[in-house]
């Protein structure tokens, strides 16, 4: 009994201790002597939670970037250094990892988080402490421009924002498939398929081209679009844009064909799941295509790929050749910026342009801090997707 | 039993020289960012664990949805600032007001069930609003909620201390030691001729208010709210806090939301060794101190104070 009371009091007063120690200032000085010759550069990724999956890839992207960096003899003389932080696939915890990595850290930049939530918990940390962040994956557009139309002056993003699908789909439509007259299918409740249409249509008709119907549906409710194709069929577009999820697009290309309609269709990354394989039937795919940030077969990220597999053993995916970029990206700004400042550095990443990451060349829109950059093609033969074209920015 | 003896003025000349030193610390910078946040979540997370050993730890009634709570809280209290350009004070009771009408509502069916029962259906009930949340973009949807950053240290210091003053009186109230005799034994209780289904109730409906003031104060600090931030997942996490400082402690509900959140900051660098050493230090306990770090005792300062002066 006696025992077991010494232990609580001694655990107690541990913990006390703990406390004092935890909350006591780490003394200044050797941090400053080590900040003389590396430059720290932050990861924020959700490394465990829900999203576990796509922080642990674009870490392992970031991660490459930094050491091949450093095998080259690092930058402006100096190597650099990556500090990691978990943000467990929760804003709050983002808030905290990025105060921990710009506070105590003292990073000069930051990459993740992969999604557009965790990223945006970040915003005002940031903001506070003036330190610019590229998410690789975080395609919402209130990342960096707010709602009511102010920048956000220190957030950047290594990949382009979902209404660019759309007019990346009407260039491929007009370069490659040759097409003149389009027709589009939307899902009137949805903003990313109302966001790509309205970029599609501006880009297709600014080249001359017809969008001689637009025709809509609500998603979930919806499983029967033979009337909504009938009339399409009736006008005889050459191709056909549907940027909706899966789930309805399945439906819509299987009906398309079963009709005997046999153009083109197209769409956004909502195609990007295997169920849509399931849901179609690979036959139905033929003669189909959608834009994704990166098609992991591309030719050109054959290197990387390799040399991803060589560090790792792992295959890469889109949110590991995003977190490479957006580590690349900004050891490029550092680079460029010829110093460590934070505000030389945000002046960098916002004259960023013709960056050349493996997933394309990129430039940053200083108004809006999106880039424009180059999109994979993605096309299905017997029901494999295969890369098919990589569309440049115009 | 006096107000103001000594016992009482010596806690409160501890409570300020604490809030005092961070403060100053903080002020003069010499206290980081990121510590003086891990305790201003330290403060919430005490709300949380003394409201929910109200409910679990003295009243015996097991509950794990409490994130939902606080999440009612949360995203009440965020409404009323972002929305309607509210005070954060009418925020903070707006949230606690709604949390508490929600804990009546679901308190009334469900606290006719029993152990097992109750905790299912709790739960079930912290899903509903998390996919309720999740649902109405009015509100931010999945996507989430920005809330500017009004809360700061002594915000959150002091609503921590008055929460955890008002839940010690009422569990030393005649009321409390009716909640303690439902804990101990219902049928007992009942024949007694307490009205076990209202004292449930009761704690229950308390409990659930500050679980929403913990989550306004948590809004209005973290500059982002969003559904996932509620899931079961954090329920268990306050429930875990619970256990680990001991069922019916206050004090020990204290240490336990202290370390824990502590803890997690403190292993913040080491994300894949986290959960491991999280739960090896749960399990140890459960070897060694079944009961929680403080058992159902509380920590006093009586040693401090002669006995006449008790």
């Amino acid at each position: 009994m006696k025992a077991k009371k010494i232990f609580t009091y001694a655990f107690v007063a541990l913990m006390c201790l703990a406390l004092v120690v935890g909350c006591s200032p780490k003394a200044p000085a050797p941090d400053a002597t080590k900040a003389a010759d590396v430059i720290k550069i932050g990861g924020n990724f959700e490394l465990t939670g829900g999203v576990a999956e796509f922080g642990k890839k674009g870490e392992m992207g970031a991660k490459l970037a930094i050491k091949e960096a450093n095998a080259k003899g690092g930058i402006l003389g100096k190597k650099i250094e990556y500090v990691g932080a978990d943000n467990k696939s929760e804003a709050s915890e983002s808030t905290l990892a990025t105060t921990k990595l710009v506070t105590q850290d003292k990073v000069v930049g930051i990459i993740g988080p992969m999604t557009s939530t965790n990223t945006l918990a970040a915003v005002q940390v940031l903001n506070d402490n003036k330190v610019p962040l590229i998410t690789p994956t975080g395609t919402n557009a209130t990342v960096t421009v707010k709602a009511d139309g102010t920048l956000n002056k220190w957030m950047f993003r290594a990949c382009f924002i979902d209404p660019f699908q759309g007019e990346v789909a009407a260039n491929f439509a007009i370069d490659q498939l040759k097409s003149t007259k389009a027709s589009i299918i939307i899902d009137q409740k949805s903003d990313y398929a109302k966001g790509l249409a309205a970029s599609f249509k501006e880009t297709f008709e600014k080249a001359g081209k017809q969008v001689i119907s637009t025709e809509q549906y609500v998603a979930g409710q919806d499983k029967d679009f033979r009337s909504i194709l009938t009339n399409i069929k009736a006008k005889n577009p050459d191709v056909i844009f549907v940027p909706g999820y899966y789930g309805e697009v399945g439906l819509i290309v299987k009906q398309a064909r079963d009709l005997g309609m046999k153009m083109a269709m197209l769409g956004g990354d909502g195609w990007g799941d295997d169920k849509l394989l399931d849901i179609a039937g690979k036959d139905s795919l033929n003669n189909t295509f959608y834009v994704d940030h990166v098609a992991s077969d591309d030719p050109a990220l054959a290197a990387f790929a390799a040399s991803f597999k060589a560090e790792y053993n792992q295959d890469i995916n889109s949110f590991a050749v995003l977190g490479y970029d957006a580590a690349k990206m900004m050891i490029a700004a550092i680079e460029k910026a010829g110093s460590t400042d934070t505000a030389k550095i945000q002046a960098a990443l916002e004259t960023m342009s013709g960056f050349k990451g493996v997933s394309g060349e990129s430039t940053i829109d200083p108004k809006t801090h999106n880039p424009k950059k180059s999109a994979s093609i993605i096309k299905f033969v017997d029901g494999k997707k295969v890369f098919a074209a990589r569309v440049n920015p115009k | 039993m006096k107000l103001f003896n000594l016992k009482n003025a010596l806690i409160l000349a501890a409570l300020i020289a604490v809030y005092a030193i961070v403060q100053m610390t903080a002020v003069a910078g010499t206290l980081s960012p990121f510590y003086l946040m891990t305790l201003v979540l330290v403060c919430v997370y005490i709300i949380l664990s003394v409201s929910l050993n109200l409910i679990t730890g003295y009243t015996g009634q097991l509950a794990i949805g409490h994130a939902g709570f606080m999440s009612i809280g949360a995203y009440a209290s965020a409404f009323i600032v972002v929305k309607m350009q509210g005070s954060l004070i009418s925020g903070l009771l707006f949230g606690a007001l709604i949390a508490a009408i929600a804990g009546i509502i679901i308190g009334v069916p469900t606290l006719r069930l029993r152990g097992d029962y109750l905790a299912i259906a709790t739960l079930g009930m912290g899903e509903i609003v998390r996919i309720i949340l999740l649902n109405t973009d009015y509100l931010g949807g999945a996507t989430g909620f920005s809330v500017p950053k009004s809360v700061d240290w002594t915000w959150a210091f002091w609503i921590m201390v008055v929460s955890v003053v008002i839940i010690r009186n009422f569990i030393n109230s005649s009321h409390g030691r009716a909640c303690i005799s439902v804990r101990e034994n219902e049928i007992a209780a009942e024949a007694m001729g307490i009205n076990t289904t209202k004292y449930k109730v009761m704690a229950f409906t308390i409990g659930a208010m500050f679980a929403g003031l913990a989550g306004g104060l948590y809004a209005n600090y973290m500059y982002i709210i969003q559904p996932m931030s509620f899931s079961f997942l954090k329920s268990f996490d306050i429930l875990a806090m619970v256990v680990l400082g001991g069922l019916g402690s206050i004090t020990g509900s204290i240490i336990g939301a202290g370390l824990m959140t502590i803890l997690s900051a403190y292993l913040a660098n080491f994300p894949e060794m986290r959960m491991v050493i999280i739960a090896v230090l749960l399990i140890l306990l459960m070897i060694f101190r079944p009961n929680g770090i403080m058992g159902n005792k509380e920590f006093k300062l009586n040693f401090l104070i002669s006995k006449k002066e008790r």
